[in-house]
């Protein structure tokens, strides 16, 4: 069976620069110890000396790691394609020459340097990597902070945010002190502190199109730690298009997701989820709820993915989606597979440069269509009205847990997802208002009901946030 | 003559059931099983094209066969950070 061979860039130098070879074969063993005869200097970066393949290198037949097949003893077919995939995309084996230890690093990362899968070779890696997050929220705290222990060489941050109470609930790198600073000052102070030597470089800025490719393209690996879809299909394209590994996390309440993408032959985020959900389908940490300890399990298995990369130690969780839930405890682990038709990734891509990622998403650059302001009303308004003792139905549309937290006085409570089936419980004839938290939700109420035929209701303006702001201060805000 | 269904996240919310069975006999596909919940919970209808849907722990298009004793997942993608 005759076969090729995909040679990846690091390896060439020991085939005389080929980028693919023709070698006869009945099996993945057998096509690679012809290999491996024909060009000797290649064994000892594909094999190590026990003869086994080496973990850090991944062999894919026709797009399907061997893994999942019958390894070694994978049968070829005439003109199969066999791919060499080193886990560090374009990395070099060999560590730069001119990074060393000095003796108070030794001693810092002595329960690293006297495990013999990192060792001084590793740990020098690990000095000589470059690692970007992007975000310094839920998962970006951990990875960030374990990322700066683990002593990388570099590590970039990309964050516009600044540090709110409501983050410190599971926000680890920010502390009651910086509330109001921006979060990556607050992530500078905190990291400088646990590990001086490694190297920051602070990105004040959203992640973008136009911004993307250049910040991305001085580091070895890149950590998504962003909390929206358009971000995330950002950072699939632009670590694709830049060849670079993308580890990926992703939570929401009690469950979350990791991967390691990008990596050349296996599959990418497109390939998982090729279409993106309706902008407000799927709720954020921020309208959903999260449990705060969850982004610390996801970001924590976000760090060691990258480190296992910058080591080439274990198996990288490429071609594997992992998932996490809390309420059950338990790991499940999903076999992944590239998309042959993926816009990105495959060899029928049509996506050749950054887009825009919010007009995919389908989310307009102009805020969602607004109300018309005579279905507003104000909270001072509402509070006059009151007072003077107007009959007013307050209509509370938020979730039994949020009514939990704070009302208005004399508010009803119906959930906008069960409103539809308790429109019997409102009367036409009154004067309704209807609020949530902030006035989205509720919005989609007075929309709704004036389309049933309610005339006379309105929309609280800010929510029951405006109420607390306006009215009455000792309203708890959340 | 049964198979596992699964609901993460957001259509665990939807439906009110993280966990729950099918009569095997009823479907033949991963889509069809959707669509018997998508019946009895309207909204799960939003989530069908950006789901994703595993059998036995494999990720599966939604035209892929099930067998009695399969598992079957339903997948939204989530996106907080």
């Amino acid at each position: 069976m005759s076969v090729t061979v995909h040679i990846p860039t690091p390896l060439r130098q020991y085939v005389g620069q080929a980028e693919t070879l023709t070698i006869e074969g009945k099996t993945v063993g057998d096509a690679l110890h012809k290999l491996t005869s024909q060009y000797p200097d290649l064994k000892k970066h594909l094999y190590s000396e026990d003869g086994n393949l080496r973990s850090f290198i991944n062999i894919y037949v026709n797009d399907e790691d061997v893994r999942y097949l019958e390894r070694n003893k994978t049968p070829l077919k005439e003109s199969d394609e066999i791919r060499i995939i080193p886990s560090i995309a374009g990395g070099s084996a060999a560590v730069a020459p001119n990074v060393e230890l000095r003796p108070d690093e030794i001693l810092r990362y002595s329960r690293h340097l006297i495990m013999p899968e990192v060792g001084m070779e590793g740990q020098l890696k690990l000095k000589a990597a470059r690692v970007l997050t992007i975000g310094a929220g839920g998962l970006g705290s951990p990875l960030a902070l374990y990322l700066t222990a683990a002593g990388v060489g570099k590590l970039g941050i990309v964050d516009f945010d600044v540090v709110d109470l409501t983050n410190l609930q599971r926000q680890i790198l920010h502390s009651t002190e910086t509330v109001g600073k921006p979060k990556l000052e607050s992530a500078r102070d905190r990291l400088k502190a646990l590990n001086p030597d490694v190297q920051m470089e602070l990105y004040d800025a959203k992640l973008t199109s136009e911004n993307a490719l250049e910040i991305l393209k001085d580091y070895d690996i890149v950590a998504d730690g962003t909390d929206n879809f358009p971000t995330r299909y950002l950072v699939n394209d632009a670590c694709v298009l830049l060849g670079k590994p993308n580890v990926y996390g992703s939570i929401f309440r009690f469950e979350g997701q990791a991967s390691v993408f990008g990596m050349p032959g296996a599959p990418c985020y497109r390939c998982l989820y090729p279409e993106p959900p309706p902008p407000g389908l799927v709720p954020s940490c921020a309208e959903g709820g999260v449990l705060g300890i969850l982004p610390g399990i996801i970001g924590v298995i976000q760090a060691t993915e990258v480190v296992k990369l910058i080591l080439g130690k274990g198996e990288p969780l490429v071609g594997r989606l992992l998932l996490f839930d809390a309420l059950r405890m338990s790991f499940r682990e999903l076999k992944l597979r590239r998309d042959p038709k993926c816009p990105i990734c495959s060899e029928h891509r049509t996506i050749h440069k950054l887009i825009d990622y919010n007009q995919f998403c389908g989310i307009s650059p102009q805020p969602q269509e607004k109300l018309p302001s005579d279905w507003e009303i104000d909270p001072v308004e509402l509070k006059d009205l009151l007072d003077k003792s107007e009959r007013i139905f307050l209509l509370d549309v938020r979730e039994p847990q949020e009514w939990q937290i704070c009302r208005i006085p004399g508010a009803h409570l119906i959930p906008l997802g069960q409103l539809p089936a308790n429109m019997n419980q409102l009367n036409s004839a009154d004067n309704i208002v209807a609020y949530c938290r902030s006035g989205v939700r509720s919005g989609k109420a007075v929309d709704l009901l004036r389309k049933s035929g309610f005339q006379k209701i309105k929309n609280l303006k800010g929510g029951i946030l405006g109420w607390a702001d306006k009215v009455d201060p000792a309203v708890p805000k959340y | 003559m049964s198979i596992k269904v699964l609901f993460f996240a957001s259509l665990a919310d939807l439906t009110g059931m993280r966990e729950t069975e099918v009569d095997s006999r009823a479907h033949t596909s991963v889509a069809s099983i959707y669509t018997k919940f998508a019946r009895d919970f309207p909204r799960l209808e939003e989530h069908r094209a950006s789901l994703l849907y595993a059998v036995n722990s494999e990720f599966v298009q939604p035209d892929s066969p099930v067998h009695d004793g399969d598992e079957v997942a339903f997948f939204p993608p989530v996106s907080g950070g």
